[in-house]
């Protein structure tokens, strides 16, 4: 907790220490990788042999229909049905840990001068300020990598937005796309974090990318336990959640807990900014939710993270503090296959591409091999990819000995 | 249930029994999101409370209301008590069925029903995971009597006693509590629209009901979840 804390430290520093992990995600991320989340931006040594999954384009109607597609790292892959039977694949003491975050209405259209940009929050503001990308004109039906660039700005130039407006405080080394907002109200009066998430919320709609057939609605884009609004985008593991499928686990004996993560941007079409993702991620991990991991490991059982965002809490509190305690911090840790996995045992997660930075974090979980078999197998089968697709999850011992 | 820095949500809180819930609940220690059409009426009340408590304004009847007004109380902290008291009489004079127009029942039900049902929707799912939640429902002994002229209202009220059972049988194993309350007849504006020529006199001041559902909160073995409680005699109907 005092290392998490510590980590924080005073605004001015936290904002200082942030800028520094930025830049030095920047640079780790283009010595390995270029890959985004739902843009899939294919390594081409890959795209020639790797079958392609298709995206889902609009939410189902029942959001527990998503499929879901079983991978045990010793024992290989099958088709496990619908999302809503998910306690089938589990046994009494285990502990799945979903992301609580509810999503914002993250995108807010404003000007700069006369021209048309849109502001895209990168992380929930805090004291009125917030990290975000600035695009050009034009919207989410654009692919982000053919959006227009926002016009030359540096430092105190002013974003108006509806019922706010946005002073840049801060352009990155990395992009000069990607700013340090500092929010006031229409009129230049300091808001308050309520009035600014009033002010975001009646401004704003949900992040979307250009996969999507329509206008996302804010009821689209919350798991059913949605709580604290931290998440820029869809924790998506989570939105074929229903209360079906959880109270069937709870009939299992398969227990429920949560972090709080600032689940972040997917992709912004921006090379240098896409490379560093995910970026610094706030999080927040209950001490209920350190003791039911604790006791989960005790007898036995398995933690099974629900979303990339869930082990990313869990592995960077572990990674800094040595074990795991309950707090607040900002996740810095990007995991891929050398990662070894401390406290998380199992994932359930979106359908990821090989090339994705997301498959690179599912390497800690299984062996590269299983995971292109399996992936094979996806696109052949026709699962459904991003944020409103189909799911996999990836444990041990869930397939038994063929 | 301890109320000391739980964080309440009410819904009609402007006025009336709302206003005096949300002063009980203040008094009891609760953290406060106080919802009304028009919040002005709660502006220096809010203030009095320093940050312990917010203002939202939201029409309930409105499906693209609930996650923004839900968001800003979750900012405040875990939601752990939802008091669905906002509702609508519809037309007045209250008119016979036959007189009521089709798109006033719509409205009544919105606000009345499907407002309550949304709403618990959108924090019942983080209630259930965290294993703890308290919904009260406030409703009407118009729901049990069938009093000409009250159809719009009565329906609604009805419906919503039933809904509090549903919710209680569906979620009540994983730790939530749900209590539909008839405040029984209260000196409020609400109640003059209704009956103009009420003789005031015999009404309840809203201020003791409010007590008396407070305590009701802070009982948690005291009624089987589900149940319709009337707030003047609730610890006898809870036993």
């Amino acid at each position: 907790m005092r290392a998490l804390m510590e980590r924080e430290g005073p605004a001015s520093t936290r904002r200082a220490h942030r800028e520094e992990m930025v830049a030095a995600h920047g640079h780790r991320g283009s010595r390995t990788m270029g890959a985004t989340r739902r843009e899939r931006r294919v390594e081409p040594r890959i795209a020639a042999s790797a079958p392609a999954l298709t995206p889902a384009r609009a939410p189902r109607d029942a959001r527990d229909e998503a499929r879901l597609l079983i991978l045990d790292p010793a024992r290989g892959h099958a088709d496990g049905g619908a999302a809503h039977a998910l306690a089938r694949w589990l046994r009494r003491g285990d502990l799945l840990v979903v992301n609580d975050a509810a999503t914002l209405p993250a995108s807010l259209p404003g000007r700069i001068g006369d021209a048309a940009v849109e502001i895209r929050l990168a992380e929930p503001p805090r004291a009125g300020r917030a990290l975000a990308v600035l695009f050009g004109e034009g919207d989410w039906r654009t692919p982000t990598e053919h959006r227009p660039p926002p016009p030359p700005m540096g430092p105190g130039a002013v974003v108006r937005g509806e019922g706010l407006q946005a002073e840049i405080e801060h352009v990155s080394t990395l992009s000069p796309r990607l700013v340090t907002l500092r929010f006031r109200g229409a009129d230049g009066a300091p808001l308050d974090d309520d009035a600014l998430l009033a002010a975001i919320y009646a401004a704003g709609r949900p992040i979307q990318y250009a996969h999507l057939e329509d206008d996302l609605a804010l009821w689209s884009v919350q798991t059913l336990y949605a709580g604290p609004p931290w998440a820029v985008e869809l924790p998506s593991a989570g939105r074929p959640l229903s209360w079906r499928a959880i109270a069937g686990l709870r009939r299992a004996g398969v227990r429920l807990a949560t972090v709080t993560h600032a689940a972040g941007l997917s992709a912004t079409g921006d090379p240098a900014i896409d490379s560093a993702l995910p970026l610094p991620e706030r999080y927040r991990i209950g001490a209920a939710t350190v003791a039911a991991i604790a006791r989960t490991r005790a007898e036995g059982g398995r933690v099974i993270a629900v979303g990339t965002t869930v082990v990313r809490a869990l592995e960077d509190a572990c990674e800094w503090n040595g074990a795991l305690t309950a707090g607040e911090g900002v996740a810095h840790l990007v995991i891929g296959p050398a990662h070894r996995l401390r406290i998380v045992d199992g994932l359930l997660t979106g359908m990821h591409a090989p090339g994705e930075s997301h498959f690179r974090l599912l390497e800690a979980f299984a062996p590269r091999a299983a995971l292109l078999a399996a992936h094979a197998h996806a696109a052949r089968a026709g699962y459904l990819a991003h944020e409103l697709g189909d799911l996999a999850l990836i444990a041990p011992e869930v397939l038994a000995d063929p | 249930m301890n109320l000391t820095d739980r964080v309440a949500l009410v819904t009609g809180a402007s006025r009336g029994l709302g206003r005096a819930l949300a002063e009980q609940l203040a008094e009891a220690g609760a953290k406060l999101v106080l919802v009304a059409r028009d919040v002005a009426p709660l502006d220096d009340f809010v203030a009095s409370l320093g940050g312990r408590a917010i203002a939202v304004a939201a029409d309930l009847g409105d499906k693209e209301a609930i996650h923004p007004l839900v968001a800003r109380a979750e900012h405040v902290g875990p939601v752990e008590i939802l008091v669905n008291n906002a509702s609508a009489l519809g037309a007045l004079p209250m008119p016979a069925l036959l007189d009521t127009d089709c798109e006033d029942l719509e409205r009544v039900l919105a606000v009345n029903l499907v407002g309550p049902f949304r709403l618990t929707k959108a924090v019942a799912g983080a209630m259930a995971v965290r294993g703890r939640g308290l919904v009260l429902n406030i409703s009407s002994d118009a729901a049990v009597e069938p009093y000409a002229g009250w159809g719009s209202y009565a329906v609604s009220k009805a419906a919503l006693d039933h809904l509090t059972r549903i919710w209680a049988s569906e979620l009540g194993e994983a730790g939530l509590r749900f209590l539909a309350v008839d405040p029984g007849e209260m000196d409020t504006r609400m109640h003059a629209d209704a009956i103009p020529d009420a003789d005031r006199a015999a009404l309840a001041d809203p201020r003791d009901v409010a007590r008396a559902i407070v305590a009701m909160m802070r009982d948690e073995a005291g009624a089987p979840n589900g149940a319709r409680l009337v707030a003047p005699r609730w610890q006898e109907v809870a036993a």
